[in-house]
């Protein structure tokens, strides 16, 4: 178990050397997404039009943030579960997608395409969405603007710290026997 | 008979939303310091550690302890001699959660229609509402925001009468388990047993409103409820999943008569964020 810093965009060797276990302090632009704007993201692609942002070497953050208080960034920012995002998850790891963050199982589609593709999946703690909302110095709506909460935002976050629960090898702190 | 104005109703459920949201209840904080002092892994304790600083970042700041501010469930307990006047009672109610959600900015979460829309109603309403007649010329209410990934990993099952304590037992602990790090552990869970499937589902919410350290009235069921803490508790799912003592805070049980020939049981799941706020008017 190391204790790692990283700042996006990583590279696949980077995301290769994490294992399981790793706390890592995240810095660098992250981007949000949850049920409805990956179910988006997919359409997009499968309609063969860009994305509203590179997912190549990039993170996805799994949160639906709260409102932002006058002179604040953003509101209370903590992960959401992240099977709902699984039917989608392996599509944009194939397009080079390398980290996901969320709290909760994935499923073996998605470990496996981690495993081919070189990604990991960082857990961040669930309700503590206070503390977390610190490290977030930046926010922006990007796109789907529509889905309010949902919507795609790039944030630039700062040492959020965060464990790697899968690594890019398949191994698992959730299954632990 | 007393009246009560329903806008004094409003501005008391506006108030409880926020302050549910913004201020997590002693009796869980004190619950994740021994947690803390019982744990043994490192990272269990971390983070024990940091669900503490995040609610007493939440109060100093102000701001919801969670970004999932839940749907508003709402129970009132309603005296059967006080007479809601100037408004609709269920309006009233729902006026409040839209002003607390939005002056609190607070997530708006609730979509109009489950299963084809499911478009943003941008104000948290509508909530969802329970009402009891009581006695007496007061209104109860009580404001409880539950967060989608606790709520969905509950479970019901109509068991065989003669499954018995067993048959619970091994439910819950399923229940449980198949839920692992999804509802956010360390979790509250909250069982009703009895009635009928709708009555078991309220009772397994109602149990979620239960102050830490109470337990049942009924010395059989509070023995049910430590036993199956411990038991949960044994599964090492942990905090957040990832291992330890502490995957349960409390198991909450509620009861109510059956049918000779059923033994519905509703597990609820709660959270960490295990939220609720009272007010008697
Ligand atoms: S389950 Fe609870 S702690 Fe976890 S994200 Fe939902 S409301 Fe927050």
């Amino acid at each position: 178990m190391a204790k790692v810093s990283l700042t996006t965009p990583v590279t696949e060797e980077q995301i290769r050397s994490l294992e399981a276990g790793d706390k890592v302090l995240l810095s660098g632009v992250v981007y949000t997404a949850r049920d409805a704007a990956h179910k988006r993201l997919v359409e997009a692609l499968d309609e063969g039009e860009e994305l509203p942002f590179a997912v190549e070497g990039n993170a996805i953050y799994y949160v639906g943030p709260c409102p932002a208080k006058p002179g604040e960034v953003i509101g209370s920012a903590g992960p959401t579960t992240s099977y709902r995002m699984d039917p989608f998850a392996p599509r944009l790891i194939k397009e080079g997608l390398r980290i996901m963050i969320g709290k909760g199982e994935r499923n073996d589609e998605v470990i496996d395409a981690m495993k081919a593709q070189g990604a990991v999946y960082l857990g961040a703690i669930g309700g503590a969405a206070a503390l977390i909302s610190k490290c977030i110095k930046e926010a922006e709506v990007i796109a789907y603007d529509d889905l309010g909460t949902e919507a795609v935002r790039r944030l630039l976050v700062e040492d959020l710290p965060v464990i790697c629960v899968i690594d890019s090898q398949g191994n698992n702190l959730y299954r632990r026997d | 008979m007393r009246t009560i104005k329903a806008e004094e109703i409003s501005r008391a459920v506006a108030k409880l939303c926020i302050d549910a949201n913004y201020n997590l209840g002693e009796d869980i904080v004190n619950e994740y310091k021994l947690a803390y002092q019982r744990e043994n892994s490192d990272v269990a304790k971390e983070i024990l550690q940091q669900l503490s600083k995040n609610a007493e970042i939440a109060k100093e700041d102000q701001v919801p302890i969670c970004q999932d501010t839940g749907m508003a469930v709402i129970f009132l307990e309603l005296g059967q001699d006080l007479r809601v006047v100037e408004g609709d009672l269920y309006q009233a109610i729902n006026q409040g959660v839209s002003a607390g959600y939005t002056e609190g900015y607070l997530r708006k979460s609730v979509v109009n229609d489950p299963l084809i829309q499911r478009k943003n109603t941008e104000d948290n309403t509508p909530a969802v509402i329970h009402t009891e007649i009581v006695p007496g010329d007061q209104l109860k209410i009580t404001v409880a925001p539950k967060g989608f990934g606790s709520e969905n990993m509950s479970q019901l099952k109509m068991l065989r009468p003669t499954d018995g304590v067993e048959g619970l037992k091994t439910f819950v602990l399923k229940v449980v388990k198949e839920a692992g790090p999804n509802p956010c552990p360390p979790i509250v869970v909250g069982i009703g047993i009895g009635g009928t499937v709708e009555k078991a589902a309220l009772l397994a919410k109602k149990s979620l409103l239960r102050p830490l350290g109470v337990y049942n009235d009924d010395e059989k069921f509070k023995n049910l409820e430590q036993e199956l803490l411990e038991e949960v508790n044994r599964l090492d799912i942990g905090p957040q999943g990832l291992g330890g003592l502490t995957t349960a805070l409390a198991v909450n049980i509620e009861t109510y008569p059956t049918h000779i020939a059923g033994l519905p049981v509703v597990v609820n799941i709660n959270c960490h964020v295990a939220r609720h706020k009272e007010v008697v008017l």
